[in-house]
């Protein structure tokens, strides 16, 4: 920087000026500036003296590196980060839920035979006559007489024939695998068996084993269940196994209050108890570990930003929304500058009809409201469910188609005072091609306004791009984007709780905006040292 | 100057009639399908009139049955009368609707006005007269972050520091909860109070442009040569700044204020939005999200239109106030 200072011949009266922006500038330093020979040789080229000027505002230098932190933060953060765009992210949660029911059974239920009928009016004076402790009873016209089996297990027939029709017991025979039924006459064997405390027996050619809990192995196989116990699952869908039902029993009967069983594909849960003394009946809950996104996670070591509401990482989506953001800003504003550039040269130059009519196109189309065209537009798209990837390119197009009037006007505006000057006579009558004259000298003279324009036109873009991607009509889902990020807001919760979400992105955008515009504001001031700021 | 205003205003015509038919050419442009299954979802509503029906309203009021330049003239010659058509969301003219809404979306945008003006002008001033002090530097950034913040940011902060924490004001709405039952300076007060933060928004958003345009006004103004002038007459500096420099800005400042009047009535599409305030931008925006084509219509041809008087006003206030410049 020193000897950048020290240039004298053409920048003396830049220096001055210089010397009262910045009182501070100390008078030591004034010697610098002194005209003595050693110091006359050095000059500025153009390019340099702009950057000098421009390094020399504290604030547009402070928005350049705002502006380098956010490159660096979009590009090479994005892929310096271990995570992708739209990389879900799991947690387990462990939920619990209304398993199955385990009912007591205290009261007689009736099994009738296949053939034969019990029906309800004779269960009901089977119940009289054990009360009055009689052996008969007569119900519709039939006569029965019942025996007892056992304790709570009676078992009926027709009077004066040893055929069981019906039997009643406390205990039930269900089969193993939930469906059909055991016949009756298993059912009844079993059920002696087990009131009789045999362990096992044989019959129609098979033998049947009983275990303590009452499971009924046949040939070896599991095959029914006899106990007193009904286990009932809440949801339909759902089927025991057997391993399950013993287990489960087995702890009702041992009296715990929970335990944990791992099925048959390996996946583990915890089941607590709750015995319900009114309706008898014991409530477990399945306590099961699951994977569930993981949205809305605040802030970690792993997620410095926490996560978002689809379990995606805050602070990558915040680095490829500020990629995109960027990116869109960059080619709306190219598209921009060569059509404006282009036209505005055009209409500038030649004059006369050409000029006119360019002009007139411009007026027009200073007059369409863009804003409420995309968001037509994009209301259509969304209607018509255009792929997010397409749809950013169609925003870029119309971003880029709406935004070119300024840029031609000012172009145009520029080339009409340096065409009456002096270096262009002199190109004309040196005899340069009018092609020449326009791309080689009278463009690059544009090019100074033309820069800060843009430097302060990317800041807009990127603004609208953020206000129609936070109204949903911009850049959508899978893709990020800083105003897309912001949408969450809308939902009440998220904008009072987790300000981890929102926060973080509209600050990205508040100071990469900001420091497009800090930056615009320095470079004019670097062109242009008669106006300040 | 009357034949210039004459030019002007018979080429703003031209203007709105070309602008008038770039919109209805998009109007056109858009998918059958997308209008047949606006029509569609509309039909199923219940009560509602048939899909046909809907699709044989669409096509005689713009006149999609024929081709698109006499559709247009069939169009243009119902809006000149002032047929918009039905509104399809909101089943009413869309004339009638627009009356409606308008009124308070002028309230909001007027409040605005009067107060950036009261805001800006006095502070653009500070910061041209003390350039590069610490005064101008807060404000020159202060100007440039509102300019940069994006209004749905603005709303959600005022939202969260106003509404969440501190719970002054509602999260959005016009009017509270127990409206009805307040007296009517109560509602007054009511509806006062839920339009502070939408205020707020806009205000934070516009003024930042403000000043920096009064600033660079003021410090042209005051590189002048009759500037230079007064003082070397040895006036005190309180007169040159507000005798001679300030009523030279004020050209601007009036020009501003003409362009700015036929915005009065355009309404803050995404702050009302934001705020659920239901004046004529959330009215269209929620017309235009749900494909309501006759009122998204009218309000792009209503915009078209306050753009041009708007750019019409600022160039003849600014030729009535500054005789410097003339006309030819």
């Amino acid at each position: 920087m020193s000897d950048l200072e020290n240039s004298v011949d053409k920048t003396t009266q830049e220096t001055v000026q210089n010397t009262e922006e910045y009182s501070d500038a100390n008078a030591s330093k004034n010697a610098e500036y002194s005209l003595s020979d050693d110091r006359r040789v050095k000059t500025l080229s153009p390019g340099a003296m702009v950057a000098k000027r421009f390094f020399r505002n504290r604030i547009a230098v402070l928005g350049m590196v705002v502006l380098i932190f956010m490159f660096l933060f979009s590009f090479l953060g994005g892929a310096l980060m271990p995570y992708g765009e739209s990389q879900l992210f799991y947690r387990k949660d462990s939920q619990s839920q209304k398993y199955a029911g385990v009912k007591v059974n205290t009261e007689l239920r009736y099994q009738q035979a296949e053939k034969d009928s019990f029906p309800a009016l004779a269960q009901a004076q089977f119940v009289l006559a054990k009360g009055k402790k009689l052996t008969e009873f007569a119900a519709g016209g039939v006569d029965y007489s019942y025996e007892e089996a056992g304790k709570d297990f009676y078992i009926i027939s027709k009077k004066g024939s040893s055929d069981p029709v019906a039997f009643a017991a406390v205990d039930t025979v269900t089969s193993v695998s939930g469906e059909g039924q055991i016949p009756f006459a298993e059912q009844l064997s079993i059920l002696k068996a087990l009131t009789n405390g045999e362990k096992e027996f044989t019959e129609g050619g098979s033998s049947y084993t009983l275990s303590e809990d009452g499971t009924v192995t046949k040939d070896g196989t599991a095959y029914a269940y006899a106990s007193r116990y009904v286990v009932n699952a809440i949801m339909s869908d759902v089927t025991f196994s057997q391993k399950f039902k013993e287990e489960l029993l087995e702890q009702i009967q041992a009296g715990a209050t929970s335990f944990s069983f791992t099925d048959d594909d390996g996946v583990e849960a915890n089941y607590t108890m709750e015995y319900d003394a009114t309706s008898k009946t014991y409530n477990i809950l399945q306590s099961r570990e699951q994977m569930v996104y993981d949205s809305y996670s605040p802030p970690s070591k792993a997620h410095p930003l926490g996560t978002d509401k689809n379990g995606m990482d805050m602070l990558t989506r915040l680095m490829y929304g500020g990629r995109v953001s960027l990116y869109i800003g960059f080619v709306v504003v190219i598209i921009e500058t060569v059509l404006g550039m282009l036209l505005g040269g055009i209409s500038g130059y030649f004059g006369g009809w050409i000029d006119s009519l360019i002009m007139r196109i411009v007026d027009i189309f200073y007059c369409i409201p863009t804003i409420p065209i995309y968001i037509i537009i994009g209301a259509a798209m969304d209607a018509m469910r255009v792929d997010p990837q397409i749809r950013m390119f169609y925003l870029m197009i119309i971003l880029g188609f709406f935004g070119w009037p300024s840029i031609t006007r000012l172009v145009r505006g520029q080339i009409l005072t340096l065409r009456e000057q002096e270096f262009m006579t002199a190109a004309e009558a040196t005899g340069i091609k009018p092609v020449n004259r326009i791309f080689r000298h009278l463009l690059p003279n544009v090019i100074p306004q033309l820069i800060v324009t843009c430097t302060m036109s990317l800041g807009g873009v990127i603004l609208t791009e953020a206000v129609l991607s936070f109204l949903g009509l911009g850049v959508k889902f899978p893709f990020a984007s800083w105003g897309n990020i912001i949408n969450d807001v809308n939902n009440t919760y998220v904008l009072s709780n987790y300000l981890f979400i929102w926060i973080p992105a509209g600050v990205c955008l508040l100071l990469t905006v900001l420091a497009f515009n800090l930056v615009g504001d320095g470079l004019r001031d670097a062109f242009d040292p008669k106006m300040k700021r | 100057m009357k034949k210039y205003i004459i030019k002007r205003l018979l080429w703003s015509v031209v203007i709105l009639f070309i602008v008038s038919f770039l919109l209805y050419i998009l109007m056109r442009s858009l998918p059958t399908s997308y209008l047949e299954q606006i029509a569609r979802q509309k039909s199923q509503q219940p009560g509602s009139k048939s899909f046909e029906e809907w699709m044989q309203q669409l096509e005689a009021t713009y006149g999609m049955d024929k081709g698109i330049v006499p559709g247009f003239f069939a169009w243009l010659g119902k809006a000149l009368r002032g047929d918009f058509g039905d509104s399809w969301k909101y089943t009413v003219p869309v004339t009638q609707k627009f009356k409606e809404v308008v009124g308070i979306s002028f309230i909001m945008s007027f409040v605005v006005m009067v107060l950036e003006f009261a805001i800006s002008v006095p502070l653009g001033i500070i910061a041209a007269t003390k350039q590069y002090s610490w005064q101008d530097n807060v404000i020159s950034i202060v100007a440039l972050a509102g300019i940069s913040l994006p209004t749905f940011f603005t709303a959600s902060l005022l939202k969260l520091v106003f509404s969440v924490k501190l719970q002054w004001f509602d999260l959005g709405g016009l009017v509270g909860r127990n409206y009805d039952i307040l007296s009517p300076s109560g509602k007054k007060m009511d509806i006062a109070l839920h339009l502070i933060l939408p205020i707020l928004t806009l205000l934070i958003a516009s003024i930042g442009a403000y000043m920096r345009y009064i600033r660079t006004n003021m410090l042209e103004v005051l590189n002048s040569d009759y500037i230079r002038t007064a003082r070397a007459k040895g006036l005190s500096e309180g007169r040159v700044i507000y005798h001679h420099a300030f009523r030279n800005t004020l050209i601007t400042l009036v020009t501003i204020w003409g362009t700015s009047l036929p915005g009065l009535f355009s309404g803050a599409m995404i702050t009302e939005q934001l705020f659920s305030i239901p004046g004529i931008g959330y009215t269209s925006y929620q017309a235009m999200i749900s494909g309501d084509i006759p009122f998204s219509m009218f309000y792009l041809v209503f915009i078209a239109v306050l753009t041009l008087i708007g750019n019409l006003l600022t160039d003849i206030l600014y030729a009535v106030v500054d005789p410097r410049v003339r006309i030819d």
